[in-house]
């Protein structure tokens, strides 16, 4: 077995089992949280409007704090939009998930992706710049935000490589990529990446409550 | 058959003027991609040497190499064996059967003791005492290691000889191995293929005449001048790669317009051979020229890696079940946390009352 086999095969195999079962866990876990009791008197029938409008609200700045947030905000939004394009508008990913739930989609052109991989490494390293400068931001960073950024950004350099053919063979840099990503998995629930889901339970729960109390979201 | 004889008395016998030798070796030179002085020097050298013996070794295979090199146009296999070589030992080709083919081999490798080119395709069978496949009552094993010990230099065409090929593949009932499994202690150059391209059999051996050694090999021995890049790197239809163009069907308007394959598992991108440059039936065209993506089958392996449909960055295996057990599993461990957190929480909420 080399190492392309490896990766598509047992890394894969139980990076799946490891996300999927970490997901799980941490989902249900706090899914299934006893709810404090609200006595008050519920000011609207219904809570899930005031839950949505807050998972929108809170992804904007608001006026008051824009001038000193704006550019982590922005930075921010653009490797995430950057992360997306990519992940889900290269053919070669595309077919990964059609492989894997069998849906399908039109690919971008590669050029996009190319170029979305290259704006988007460059905002990860700036982010990782300010966290390293910002004595703030250092003070409150630990292993997880630094292993968490090492695990977003390897695979985006992988796969750059692999598509560029840079720095060794294709089929060696494809199977680094997908273990690179093998390991994203492997870290996801356990780590702060698992943002990408609780960031909607938490605002979701504060849209919420704030909703049936009658306060301004 | 093994008479000592200079190339260039054989072709003053056989009226070749000096003109088509020339051509014939600009022809090699350039296969080869050697210098253009390189034609002058291999002209010479072959004027001066002697036909090179070879002795070719078959195994367990299905012959498909030999069939491809009695394909290759440039040169032609008259001229390999009549102008360049000795053929001594093939025994799909030769007219002797029998004891008298045996005998042609001992008295090849007597005669030619440490010099004679060593050729073999097919595996290697080790189980069980090598059983499963014998010439003339020797084993492969046996043979292979008594010929090789006057060998100055094997070559081991196709992918059976170079990695085990086919019969290797899982779970390889005949313990088939390569020839560089056995062999440890003489000098081999690995021409895989499945088979290989006639041109690439017989340019080695061009070489080999030419210069009495192996051009330079990769890591995996094969010779650097035809397995340096991919089928990808080359490929006519690399642009739509690049592009993100790609065939979703062998029939649909992709493929019509000759879109990249790599959706319908193209190999090509980890695929190291010369096809995309040297091609087949006298630079026709390749199997993707014809629609079919590559299979890979100049690989280690080939035949174990997976579909030859299924594109290349897709998991080898099915993860349906690992994934719904890994989901179950995750769904009762969650619910064991819920309800050790659920009676934390009760007990913080119980001591706030008092």
């Amino acid at each position: 077995m080399d190492l392309l086999q490896f990766a598509r095969g047992p890394a894969l195999t139980w990076a799946f089992a490891i996300f999927v079962f970490g997901m799980s866990w941490r989902l249900l876990g706090i899914l299934l949280l006893k709810r404090r009791p609200d006595y008050s008197e519920p000011r609207h029938a219904t809570s899930w409007p005031g839950a949505i409008k807050l998972i929108i609200t809170r992804s904007w700045p608001r006026r008051e704090f824009r001038p000193r947030t704006v550019f982590g905000l922005s930075v921010g939004y653009i490797f995430h939009f950057g992360l997306v394009i990519v992940v889900f508008g290269f053919a070669p990913h595309i077919m990964f998930f059609r492989s894997l739930t069998g849906l399908d989609w039109p690919n971008l052109p590669n050029a996009v992706i190319y170029i979305s991989g290259a704006i988007t490494i460059a905002a990860l390293i700036i982010v990782l710049g300010r966290r390293l400068t910002n004595p703030v931001m250092r003070l409150l960073s630990n292993f997880d935000d630094y292993f968490s950024w090492f695990v977003t950004i390897t695979p985006v350099v992988t796969g750059m490589l692999a598509v560029a053919h840079l720095g060794a063979r294709y089929e060696t840099l494809l199977a680094v990529h997908i273990l690179s990503i093998a390991l994203l998995l492997v870290w996801f629930p356990f780590g702060k990446l698992m943002h990408s889901a609780l960031i909607f339970i938490s605002r979701g729960t504060t849209g919420a409550l704030f909703e049936r109390k009658g306060a301004s979201i | 058959m093994n008479e000592p004889d200079t190339l260039g008395a054989s072709l003053t016998r056989t009226g070749i003027s000096r003109r088509s030798f020339l051509k014939f070796c600009t022809a090699m030179a350039s296969l080869m991609a050697l210098p253009p002085s390189a034609a002058y020097a291999m002209a010479d050298a072959l004027q001066r040497t002697q036909r090179q013996s070879v002795i070719w070794l078959s195994f367990q295979e299905c012959t498909g190499c030999v069939e491809s090199l009695t394909r290759s146009f440039d040169p032609t296999l008259e001229q390999m064996i009549f102008e360049m070589i000795s053929l001594d030992y093939q025994h799909t080709l030769q007219a002797a059967s029998g004891t008298a083919a045996e005998s042609a081999r001992e008295q090849a490798m007597k005669a030619s003791y440490g010099k004679y080119l060593l050729i073999v395709d097919g595996s290697i069978p080790t189980k069980d005492g090598g059983v499963y496949s014998t010439v003339a009552g020797i084993s492969n094993y046996d043979m292979l290691v008594e010929t090789a010990k006057g060998a100055a230099a094997i070559v081991s065409v196709g992918t059976c000889s170079s990695y085990g090929g086919i019969p290797h593949a899982n779970p390889n009932p005949t313990g088939a191995v390569a020839v560089t499994d056995i062999i440890k202690d003489k000098p081999v150059m690995n021409v895989p293929g499945c088979p290989p391209i006639p041109s690439v059999i017989a340019g080695v051996l061009a070489y080999f005449v030419t210069y009495g050694k192996l051009p330079e090999l990769d890591h995996l021995n094969r010779p650097k001048v035809f397995f340096a890049d991919t089928i990808h790197d080359r490929c006519y239809r690399r642009p739509f790669y690049d592009q993100g163009k790609f065939a979703k069907t062998f029939d649909d308007e992709g493929a019509r317009n000759g879109w990249c394959l790599y959706e319908l598992g193209c190999k090509g991108p980890t695929t190291y051979n010369a096809c995309a440059t040297i091609k087949w039936n006298g630079g026709v065209s390749f199997p993707i020229e014809s629609g079919h993506g590559c299979l890979g089958c100049s690989e280690p392996n080939f035949w174990d890696k997976g579909s030859f449909y299924q594109p290349l960055p897709t998991p080898l295996a099915d993860n349906a079940p690992v994934i719904a057990a890994a989901t179950l599993g995750g769904i009762a461990v969650g619910t064991v946390a819920a309800v050790v957190s659920r009676k934390h929480q009760a007990d913080i909420g119980t001591k706030e009352g008092k």
